[in-house]
């Protein structure tokens, strides 16, 4: 994916009306840019036409990811935050911090943007399937989640209490704000929002994102914890449901590397005997503990 | 509020967990319901800490005034935590102004009664310490998180 090219290529128009013949997950799919919308100041969504190559309708699972390629840029992971049952387009939430998502954050609709995938494992919609639900998440992290979100308020008599925590630098900094709002009043599930900077307008809480903990109740026998977002702040919220009696096997994360080839094969994402591209992005927590706990050098 | 009913909120408030049935009864003599409307002040930075406050319901918003930037929410504490524990440490004055939320119902004890209670009864005073030890540890976690701005 990052291989030199040459002023020839660079001229090459990418072409849209030629399905391939064979699949290969590392050929990206040229697609076009549906829909750009801002989300905050420096993260914005691109929804995309879905892949029609070999004839398949595109789906993914709620956590896995793309390899977006930018023309003339480079490519990227980044994990789908629509609606896995909406089949129209392909959403992804992108905050704009390297050259690479600087280029894809110009992108409008009708520009051509590859992608392969989707890539990676998913968050245990399953497992969790009967008891309750706690996601907690911080910054550009509820992108990720957003997917469990729909499936869960899709699916809401098969899961008890579902409670999202959310954390951001400031209330500028949160995404999704209307969507928010509207799930805030749904009165089914616990939304509570957390900042870490406020001004006296604000009229949720401020502080960790942990900090909302007291404030929500769960069964820790029954219950599944998802979480994304700095490591920082899941190690911390690992902590809490640790105090609340959530056992580490029913505790799932998901981890961010540098992630190029996505199928396993470059190493770049090795995570002890893991590649966080092709066993993760989402871990049972149990799973990973012994690496997870260890300090990079 | 009867004292029943005082005993109904601390079996409900993670503050009070792990309270003996006679300090529970002690502290259920000395408790005052309170409400707060949105905006009200609860404590004023500066002034005499006079009372320690549970919150049952709504949100506390702790303020901190600076010259140039006004008025500076710095934390929010809800239901199931404590407002502060200036009644505690002298010289007993509050940090931080205290302003409700949201309407606010809570518990609180007057200040001088409760360290009365706490110097004659060191049991009580070592786990009502306890658990404000856990407090600060906790808050002080999440300060030195918030500083780190780990979301840049």
């Amino acid at each position: 994916m990052h291989g030199k090219t040459n002023d020839k290529d660079r001229n090459v128009t990418p072409t849209l009306d030629k399905p391939r013949e064979q699949f290969s997950p590392m050929l990206p799919t040229v697609v076009r840019v549906r829909d750009f919308r801002m989300e905050t100041h420096d993260t914005f969504t691109l929804a995309l036409d879905p892949p029609t190559a070999l004839g398949t309708t595109y789906s993914f699972l709620p956590g896995q990811f793309n390899m977006l390629y930018g023309f003339g840029l480079g490519e990227v992971p980044i994990s789908m935050s629509g609606d896995p049952a909406e089949t129209g387009s392909v959403v992804h939430t992108i905050r704009a911090v390297g050259s690479v998502t600087r280029g894809l954050a110009k992108l409008r609709p009708g520009d051509p943007i590859g992608m392969r995938g989707p890539f990676g494992s998913s968050w245990p919609l399953e497992a969790a399937r009967g008891g309750d639900v706690v996601l907690v998440t911080g910054g550009i992290g509820l992108a990720p989640l957003r997917p469990v979100l729909y499936h869960l308020l899709r699916h809401r008599d098969d899961y008890g209490r579902v409670a999202l925590l959310y954390g951001a630098r400031s209330s500028g900094d949160l995404l999704y704000r209307k969507e928010l709002q509207a799930w805030q009043s749904r009165g089914d599930f616990q939304v509570l929002l957390t900042v870490d900077r406020a001004d006296p307008s604000w009229r949720e809480s401020i502080g960790l994102v942990t900090a909302l903990f007291p404030r929500i109740n769960f069964d820790p026998q029954r219950t599944v914890g998802m979480m994304c977002g700095p490591e920082v702040m899941m190690r911390f919220t690992l902590g809490e449901f640790e105090k609340r009696g959530v056992a580490a096997d029913r505790l799932y994360l998901s981890l961010e590397r540098n992630m190029q080839c996505a199928v396993g094969f470059c190493g770049h994402c090795q995570f002890g005997p893991n590649f966080v591209c092709m066993n993760g992005p989402v871990f049972r927590h149990d799973r990973i503990k012994a690496f997870f706990d260890v300090r990079e050098a | 509020m009867t004292e029943q009913g005082v005993l109904g909120a601390f079996a409900s408030h993670a503050f009070l967990s792990g309270l003996s049935e006679r300090h529970r009864m002690l502290l259920a003599s000395g408790a005052r319901p309170f409400t707060a409307a949105p905006g009200e002040l609860l404590a004023q930075e500066g002034e005499t800490a006079k009372t320690f406050d549970l919150i049952q319901a709504g949100h506390v918003a702790l303020d901190l005034h600076t010259p140039d930037r006004g008025v500076v929410p710095i934390q929010t504490v809800g239901p199931g935590e404590i407002v502060g524990w200036s009644w505690l440490v002298p010289p007993h004055r509050w940090q931080f102004d205290c302003r409700a939320g949201d309407p606010v119902q809570g518990l609180a004890f007057d200040a001088e009664w409760l360290r009365e209670k706490c110097e004659q009864d060191h049991e009580l005073g070592y786990h009502l310490l306890k658990q404000l030890v856990a407090v600060i540890a906790n808050r002080l976690a999440a300060t030195r998180l918030q500083l780190l701005d780990i979301y840049k």
